[in-house]
């Protein structure tokens, strides 16, 4: 394979993973406080249309605080049935992105029309780091890319601080472990599971938007195709730690963006079967990796 | 069903058709109008029920009977979607290789083929479960994108209808196709549906099987209580017949709807039958209730999109507001017995 080819497949990895790992970070969030959120898939998806609308109003930053708003009230909606009220939180999660599947298609064709014209929106430009950017191979691949992808790397070190060097971050893993233990140590174990679950559905607002002003450039109905739910699989296999979600989200880029390098390679093979092996791996890996790290002990209990 | 049980399904419904309403004067269309649209849409005339409300209904009580038996043990298959379409590639195949074999012969065959294929494509979220510890909410997800990427390699590669158009299969022998009412699209599913649901009814309420999946639901505390419970095996069983049945549904529809394989072969009645379930209290007699209102719903989107340009995907809205409504008056129900309310 020669250089160009594995650059650019590395490059469209980082890309790929960006939306994933956005995602991943803030369901870490949640899940560190002892929540499983699988309205993420909603909450992104929503981000997607938000960022679409808000691009097409006032550029992708509008799109991207759009997205981010967005997001975050789904969360909070999320919350109040599933933290607050105390409801199931799968079969609420499900309901929240069953809603906003229904929501977002609804939306999109009243603004946009039916016909599903090709939308072309005004997206975020690649802004190569001087310097960085020169290293051979990985320097494209990670460095010449857009704005939120930046936004990524920041968040990763900076949700690693928020979670293990902070009170707050003491006080929601502890929420997430002991619901009896923390709430004798003083923690309101509700409050602070929503102020996580909303913080992590900015991120997945932020990831759908994401999806569609750095990645495709225009919106479709359910253009996550699940996305949401991989962030949740990342999550495991990232152990819950910053750091290796990141890893694990950018397995994933690399897994999506496999097709795009197969296809241009092999052509007799189905193009199917590369879209399959994002969720094969996934399965793979949660087989293998399960077990080794354990899980914040309130992790979806009612 | 008691009043403490169809008073929150009614109230979920009327704020259902409350948030219709309330997005319908948001986006500028008169509610009186699309309601009007709706009501027509599903209850207008005989065709609409016996070719809409009821052929729409036979998929949704099958997989939501399916969901149920999953649910009922405490397993989350939120994969139904997945494994309809395996028994439909399954039953699809099957279809095609039954000429001349006699009808009952061949639907039995295809039938049964729909169900094994059920069963088979759940069997790795078990394996995975049971061996590894995997979590069937996510495997069993993950599962319905892979069946989606399948079903669209089948229709452009092996199950391609021979003059090599389109992406669907040709059609399927005549002998495996389900009878149908003269005149009307209604057939024999909605009997198999309604059997299904008596037997489950029958299980549930009559048989230990049934008292250890219940007990197996209610959490390790209750199945220790009830005595001797191998609870891994009550999971796996449940999720596998469970998978057998959303499978038998994807068979059903082949086999007396569609003839066909073809991409959009389900408009997402894996994830509306979750609704379905919930919504009856996984009760199996309730199934078939909650499975024609969602029917209904569905036909009414269908006339609220011809009729008055409101998009039919609307009713997914409809459908989480319902679920959410169900959900919070139970939770809070379940809290005042317990007296921490």
């Amino acid at each position: 394979m020669d250089a160009d080819l594995l650059v650019s497949f590395l490059t469209s990895a980082v890309r790929v993973a960006t939306p994933l790992l956005l995602a991943a970070l803030g369901e870490t969030l949640a899940e560190r406080g002892g929540v499983i959120n699988l309205g993420i898939e909603g909450a992104m998806l929503a981000g997607a249309l938000a960022g679409a609308i808000g691009s097409t109003v006032g550029g992708p930053w509008a799109g991207t605080l759009a997205a981010a708003l967005t997001g975050a009230m789904l969360s909070l909606g999320f919350g109040l049935i599933a933290v607050a009220a105390g409801a199931n939180q799968i079969i609420s999660g499900t309901a929240i992105t069953l809603g906003a599947v229904g929501a977002t298609g609804a939306i999109y064709r009243e603004v946009y029309g039916s016909a599903g014209v090709g939308l072309s929106l005004p997206t975020f430009p690649v802004i190569p780091i001087p310097g960085l950017a020169r290293i051979p191979l990985l320097g494209p691949a990670l460095f010449e890319q857009s704005i939120l992808t930046y936004l990524g790397y920041v968040a990763v070190p900076a949700l690693w601080f928020l979670l293990f060097r902070t009170r707050w971050g003491l006080a929601l893993r502890a929420a997430g472990e002991s619901v009896e233990a923390a709430t004798a140590a003083g923690v309101r174990v509700k409050r602070i599971r929503i102020v996580a679950l909303v913080l992590g559905g900015m991120f997945a607002g932020v990831a759908g938007a994401s999806l569609v002003l750095a990645q495709v450039g225009t919106f479709a109905e359910k253009m996550t195709a699940g996305r949401g739910f991989m962030a949740v699989a990342i999550v495991v296999l990232g152990g819950w730690r910053p750091g290796r979600v990141a890893g694990a989200a950018l397995f994933f880029g690399a897994a999506m963006a496999l097709q795009f390098l197969f296809q241009s390679i092999v052509s007799n093979l189905p193009y199917q079967l590369f879209l399959m092996l994002p969720y094969l791996l996934t399965l793979l890996v949660l087989a293998g990796g399960v077990g080794r790290v354990r899980s914040p002990a309130e992790l979806g209990r009612e | 069903m008691r009043a403490e049980r169809t008073l929150p399904l009614i109230s979920a419904v009327a704020a259902g058709i409350a948030v219709l309403a309330l997005t319908l004067v948001a986006t500028g269309h008169d509610p009186v109008v699309a309601l009007g649209a709706m009501w027509r849409g599903a209850f207008g005339s005989w065709d609409t029920i016996l070719s809409a409300v009821l052929p729409r209904s036979i998929p949704l009580i099958v997989i939501g009977l399916g969901i149920g038996l999953a649910f009922r043990a405490g397993a989350l298959n939120i994969g139904a979607e997945g494994q309809f379409y395996a028994g439909a590639i399954a039953a699809t195949w099957a279809g095609l290789h039954l000429n001349g074999w006699p009808a009952p012969l061949a639907i039995a065959a295809l039938l049964t083929t729909s169900i094994l294929a059920g069963v088979l494509w759940v069997a790795v979220p078990v394996l995975l479960r049971v061996r590894f510890g995997v979590l069937e909410v996510i495997s069993t997800l993950l599962l319905n994108f892979v069946a989606d990427a399948l079903v669209s390699w089948m229709v452009q590669g092996p199950l391609q209808e021979a003059k090599r158009i389109y992406p669907q299969s040709d059609p399927i022998a005549a002998s495996a196709r389900l009878p149908q009412v003269p005149g009307t699209r209604l057939h024999l599913g909605l009997l198999l549906a309604i059997g299904l649901a008596v037997v489950l009814w029958v299980i549930y309420r009559r048989t230990l099987w049934g008292f250890q999946l219940r007990a197996t639901g209610a959490g390790p505390l209750a199945a220790g209580i009830a005595g001797r419970i191998d609870t891994k095996k009550m999971l796996a069983t449940a999720l596998l017949l469970s998978g057998g049945i959303a499978g038998l549904a994807g068979g059903i529809e082949v086999s007396g709807v569609s003839y066909a394989l073809f991409q959009s072969l389900s408009p997402g009645y894996g994830f509306t039958g979750i609704a379905v379930a919930l919504l009856a209290r996984l009760d199996p007699l309730g199934t078939i209730a909650t499975g024609l209102l969602f029917a209904a719903l569905e036909a009414g989107a269908g006339g609220l999109q011809r009729e008055a340009g409101v998009p039919a995907v609307l009713v997914y809205l409809i459908e989480a507001v319902i679920i959410i409504v169900v959900l919070l008056s139970d939770t809070i129900a379940r809290r005042r017995s317990h007296g921490r309310f």
